[in-house]
Parts: structure tokens; C-alpha cells; sequence
């Protein structure tokens, strides 16, 4: 079943074009990576997604129903969202930037229900230690985890994550994806993330959508989209892709001298 | 295994109750700046000439409070009846004393929430109710009045000019931002270069006014501009007026102010009309802010020391942040307006001074403390 369908996408920022002719399916309950190199507009088609950015053409579907048509409680009751980077000017300790989640289910006050949701999505990630203490203490990866949290203690049935392992060693790259894809598959939700580490989008993703200049270049099951020839074409790099586990992984030998690459 | 969740679980419940216990000392911080107003206030009412006890002084308050509200439903009219019976400590207490003492409550609190807020909307530790150009349009209105008697009404009395004046260009100068903020991708950056510019075109305008005017005016616009809490008692009942509606509003807001911190892509993302928000916040912290600076001139510090020092007491969650800095800045101001009447007594030094004087050390003590610990 289809749960977003994106179509016919086209958002720029001022004049400068980033998402010409976009179209793409969803389905209820998998997971779905979004890769390409910077700039390629990963991070905007998400945005859009979320209405955080308004697109100028297309439509973007949830369940049948047009985004534009959620008031923003309503669409934050369903979606979820983590940014790639955000900036906390004043001190909030993780426990009550987790509490924010918590914000469009909550009227004024704040429950018993929305405490237990956020010690349980605490314990979840494994960041008691870390509950009390200060965000704009912690580093890079932490503060990852807790932005995932927050996004989980929405209680989403839409996941939007911008590249949310990207600050994590590889530990806590496994750890964390492995959380996401057993809320997934435990909740039912959907899930879609832009990922940097193919080899990552490869393990973890259902599907990948691979896009190229604001462009998606192909879409489909990770062995095939991630070929030696697309890697080529859209990153600009000679790799070899071998095979584990019925998933392709990606050895990144250099830089191709083709010159398609364009940043 | 059987262990290990109820180790975990044992671990779950010790931070539930931390948690608990860091939200009651929020709250024991709110009562605690209460009974900080009572005390300022009442040894604020002590003072003067007419010797008056503490003890004394809040059974008067007390009683007339009573009287006012079950006997003469008119606080002129009471205050007449002390005059004409000779009850002449009563008469100095609700006369004299108490006025100024409200004043600053009034004041301080509007200063301190309108201060919270400026700072989460802004997202700007350096924001204050003026950063957006609301004193200096005061000050000019203010100007205006006493140096060419110039007005947006007709009036003989120029107390009210002054008062009328600085109001309307308070909320001029907001208004001004406020439909800057309404062209579109306003951010608060945009918002702040634009106070700024506001700043300094009143700032001018006032300073071309004092280069023609007889030093006499230009002293009296100079002592307006360094605030002060004479008011009698229908400003009082003005300035409530306006600032009693603002407050619930930007009560209700709090949550979505805490959302904004985190930036506003996260706050759309969690349901939060992100400029609908801040403009409105803007709008209402103005408009309380410009309802007591007209009255008492602007007395700056406490609307951006007041956060900043309950943020670094209670944390920055802004449900407790916003009604705390308020209470506390009410009962930094009436402090600070006690210590000016007895400095160099019987002069007054003016409060907007003694405000720096006392909230500096106080602000800079706990800057350096919280780069040791962290509560
Ligand atoms: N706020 C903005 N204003 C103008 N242009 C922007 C803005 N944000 C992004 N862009 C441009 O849009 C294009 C797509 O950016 P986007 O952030 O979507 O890329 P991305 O695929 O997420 O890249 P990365 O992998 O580096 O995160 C880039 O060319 C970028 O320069
Ligand atoms: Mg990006």
C-alpha cells in the first residue's frame, strides 16, 4: 500500500532550480534511503516533504490526502522529522528536548503519559546516562541520538530522518539504524532517511531512491540501484560492488576521470 | 537477564524522580520570588520619613484592600475618606508608598516576561524588550512632549502628553517590525538588523530635538529616559489593564517557545506555526512592555537580566522561565527601588540606575559560577 506518493515535485530556492520533476511511491512499513552526492537535494525533497519547505509544483500525498491540507498539528501528529544539523542557543537538558517530541499531542500541560513516553523512549536508546545532562554538552553523535528520540517520542507514523547517523561511529551507526528499522517493523510506520554510507543505506533500506542534480536518477531495490555504473555516473568514483548477505557492498576505489561529477 | 531489567528498570525510576524533583525546584524558585516581592515590598513600605512598621504596614495593605473592594468599590474614594478622618499613616501608605511599589510590580513583571520571551523568539541571549527599539521610540515620544509640547492628543497636563506619546511610538517602532516580520522570510535576524536601524533613527530624532532645546527640557526629557516609578493610581490601573491580557497569551505560547529554541525547521516539524508564533509573542511583548514603559521610562536592564538570571537558576525551559523571570524581575526592580530611596536619602536616585548597579554583580557572579557547575 501506498503511504506518500510524491508527484511531479519541482522546488527552488529564489530562481536556482533544486527539485525538477520528482516522483516517487512510499509504501506503508519500509524503510526508504534517499542517497546522492551534496547538493544533490536530498535534504530540500525532505523538507518539502515535511512542508517545512512549500514546493512551487506537484503534489505530495499522505494516505491519499494532500499535505497542504493539514493544518501543522495535524501533519505533526503523523510525521516525524530529523533535521541534519540544528543549532540550541540556550541550555535544555536531553529530557526535555525529548519532552518536545511530546508537543502535538500535548494541550497546555504535560501528562504522566507524555513523562512515561519519553522515559521510555529513553531507555529505548540507551541515553539514561545522558538524560539529565545539558545538549549543548554533548557531542556530535549524542546529540544525534537525542534528536532521533525526540523525533520518536512523536510517536510518528512518518519517519523523516536527514542522514541521522552521520555524527555516529560505527557502533552506534548499526545501534542506532538497528533501532529504527525494529520501530519500523514494530509500530508498522514508514520510514524515510537520506544516508551519506551506502554501505549502511544497502544493509538497512528496502528501497533507495538515488538522486543526481535535483533529479532522481533510479530507484529500486539496493543491488539494483547501487551498481558500479551509477556509483560512476551520479558520485563520479570507480568502485567496486561486491555481494554479503544478498546485499551489495561498496569498495570506493578514486575518483572517476569521466568528469559527469559535478561538485 | 531477569536482573538486568530490574536493574533497568530501578534506573528508569531514579530518573523519573529526578526529573520530578528538577521541576519542583522550578517551582520552589516561582514561590521563592513571590515571597521575595512581599518582603521587598513591605520594607520598601517602611521606608520614609513617617515611621511605619513592617507588621504594620501589611495590616493597612490589607485592610484597605478590604475596604476598597467591600466598602467603597473606589480606591479614590477611599483614600479621600483617610484624608478627611486624619489617618495619616494610611493615608502615607496608599498615597505615598504604595503607588510606586505597584508600579514596579507591574513593571517588573511585564519587563521580566516580555525579556523571556524577546529571547526565545529571537532565539538571542542578547535580546531585551528594547532591543527592538522600544525604548528609544519611548524616549522620543516622550521628547516630543516635553520639549515642543507636541502631541497625538490635546492635553494641558504634560505628564499625559508625555505619557500618551510614549506610548503610541512604542507601539509605532514595534509596529514598524512587526510589518517588516510580515514580509515574507522575516528571521530573527531580520527582525533584530531592524530594531537596530529603528534604534538609531529615534535615537537621532531625539538628538536633534535636545540640540534645539533649552537645557532645562533636555534635562527633563534626560531624567524621563532614566526611568522612574512614580504613578498614581489610575496609571496603575491603566498599565494593568494592559498588561493583564498580554499575560495569559504568552502563557498559553510557552510551549511552543520551547519548541522554537530548538530551531524552526524542528518547531514546523512539531506542529508549530513558527512565524505566526513569533510575530504574535513580538506583538503582545511589546505592546506589555510599551503599556509600563510610558509610565515609568525605560528601566532597560531588568527585561535582560531577568531572564538570563532565572535561566541559569531554573534552566531554559520557558513554561517556568517565563512566569519566574517575571516575578523576579518584579522583586529585582522593587529591591532596587528600595535601595534608591536610601542610598543617599532622602535623595531618589533614579531606578533605571540602581537596577544596573545591583543586577550586574548579581549577573556576573552567576555567569562565573555556572562555568564550574551545572544545574
Ligand atoms: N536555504 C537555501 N537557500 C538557497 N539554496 C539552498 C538552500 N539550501 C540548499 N540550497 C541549495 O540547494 C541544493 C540542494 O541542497 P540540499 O541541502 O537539498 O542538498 P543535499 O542533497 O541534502 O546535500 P548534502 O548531502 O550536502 O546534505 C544545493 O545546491 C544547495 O546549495
Ligand atoms: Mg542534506
Amino acid at each position: 500500500m501506498v503511504k506518500l506518493r510524491i508527484k511531479d515535485v519541482e522546488f527552488s530556492y529564489g530562481s536556482n532550480p533544486v527539485l525538477e520533476g520528482v516522483s516517487f511511491d512510499v509504501n506503508d512499513g519500509e524503510i526508504l534511503g534517499i542517497i546522492g552526492p551534496n547538493g544533490a537535494g536530498k535534504s530540500t525533497l525532505l523538507r518539502c516533504m515535511n512542508r517545512i519547505l512549500k514546493v512551487r509544483k506537484g503534489v505530495i500525498m499522505i494516505d491519499g490526502r494532500n499535505i497542504s491540507d493539514f493544518s501543522r498539528i495535524e501533519l505533526a501528529r503523523i510525521m516525524g522529522y530529523v533535521p541534519q544539523s540544528t543549532h540550541q542557543i540556550f541550555p535544555n537538558t536531553v529530557f526535555d528536548t525529548i519532552l518536545m517530541g511530546r508537543r502535538p499531542h500535548l494541550g497546555w500541560k504535560c501528562g504522566e503519559i507524555d513523562i512515561k513516553k519519553v522515559l521510555e523512549t529513553i531507555e529505548m536508546l540507551n541515553i539514561v546516562d545522558l538524560a539529565m545532562r545539558d545538549i549543548t554538552e554533548l557531542s556530535g553523535g549524542q546529540q544525534q541520538k537525542v534528536f532521533i528520540a525526540r523525533a520518536l517520542a512523536q510517536e510518528p507514523e512518518v519517519l523523516i530522518l536527514d542522514e541521522p547517523t552521520s555524527n555516529l561511529d560505527i557502533k552506534h551507526q548499526l545501534e542506532v539504524m538497528n533501532i529504527i528499522s525494529k520501530i519500523v517493523k514494530e509500530r508498522g510506520i514508514t520510514a524515510v532517511m537520506a544516508v551519506h554510507d551506502l554501505n549502511l543505506a544497502s544493509r538497512y533500506v528496502d528501497r533507495i531512491i538515488m538522486m543526481h542534480a535535483g533529479k532522481i536518477f533510479a530507484v529500486g531495490n539496493p543491488s539494483d540501484v547501487l551498481t558500479e555504473e551509477n556509483i560512476r555516473k551520479v558520485y563520479g568514483v570507480e568502485a567496486i560492488v561486491g555481494e554479503h548477505d544478498g546485499r551489495p557492498f561498496i569498495l570506493p576505489i578514486r575518483p572517476a576521470d569521466t568528469g559527469t561529477h559535478d561538485s | 537477564m531477569g536482573n538486568e531489567t530490574a536493574s533497568i528498570r530501578k534506573e528508569m525510576e531514579r530518573l523519573s524522580d529526578e526529573y520530578k524533583r528538577f521541576v519542583g525546584r522550578k517551582i520552589s524558585f516561582i514561590v521563592a520570588s513571590v515571597l521575595l516581592i512581599f518582603i521587598t515590598a513591605g520594607v520598601s513600605v517602611t521606608l520614609g520619613p513617617y515611621d511605619i512598621s513592617f507588621i504594620d504596614a501589611y495590616s493597612i495593605i490589607f485592610q484597605g484592600m478590604h475596604d476598597i473592594i467591600f466598602r467603597f468599590h473606589n480606591i479614590y474614594a477611599f483614600i479621600q475618606f483617610l484624608d478627611e478622618n486624619y489617618m495619616v499613616k494610611e493615608w502615607v501608605i496608599w498615597q505615598q508608598r504604595l503607588p510606586p511599589i505597584v508600579m514596579g510590580v507591574i513593571a517588573g513583571i511585564s519587563l521580566g516576561i516580555a525579556g523571556a520571551e524577546m529571547q526565545g523568539i529571537l532565539r538571542n541571549p542578547l535580546a531585551s524588550p528594547y532591543t527592538l527599539g522600544i525604548s528609544s521610540a519611548a524616549v522620543f515620544g516622550a521628547a516630543l512632549a516635553i520639549i515642543i509640547n507636541l502631541s497625538i492628543v490635546r492635553a494641558a497636563d504634560e505628564r499625559f502628553l508625555i505619557v500618551v506619546n510614549a506610548f503610541f511610538f512604542a507601539i509605532l517602532s514595534s509596529s514598524l517590525i512587526y510589518g517588516i516580520s510580515k514580509m515574507k522570510n522575516a528571521t530573527p535576524e531580520t527582525m533584530i538588523l531592524a530594531g537596530i536601524a529603528i534604534t538609531y533613527l529615534f535615537m537621532a530624532l531625539t538628538q536633534l530635538l535636545k540640540y534645539f532645546a533649552p537645557a532645562e527640557e533636555v534635562k527633563e526629557t534626560v531624567v524621563w529616559s532614566f526611568g522612574a516609578l512614580s504613578a498614581n493610581w489610575s496609571e496603575i490601573l491603566i498599565s494593568f489593564v494592559i498588561v493583564l491580557p498580554c499575560v495569559p497569551v504568552l502563557m498559553l505560547k510557552v510551549w511552543d517557545l520551547n519548541v522554537m529554541s530548538a530551531g524552526d525547521e524542528v518547531a514546523k516539524s512539531l506542529g508549530v506555526d513558527v512565524e505566526r508564533t513569533r510575530q504574535l509573542c513580538f506583538f503582545l511583548s511589546s505592546f506589555l512592555t510599551a503599556g509600563t514603559v510610558c509610565f515609568t521610562g525605560p528601566i532597560s536592564f531588568i527585561g535582560l537580566v531577568s531572564p538570563h538570571i532565572c535561566r541559569m537558576v531554573i534552566g531554559a525551559d520557558n513554561r517556568f522561565l517565563v512566569p519566574a523571570s517575571g516575578l523576579f524581575g518584579a522583586a529585582l526592580l522593587i529591591a532596587a527601588d528600595t535601595v534608591a530611596k536610601i542610598v543617599i536619602s532622602p535623595v531618589i536616585i533614579p531606578v533605571g540606575i540602581i537596577t544596573a548597579f545591583m543586577g550586574v554583580p548579581l549577573f556576573l557572579y552567576l555567569i562565573l559560577r555556572r562555568s564550574r557547575e551545572y544545574w
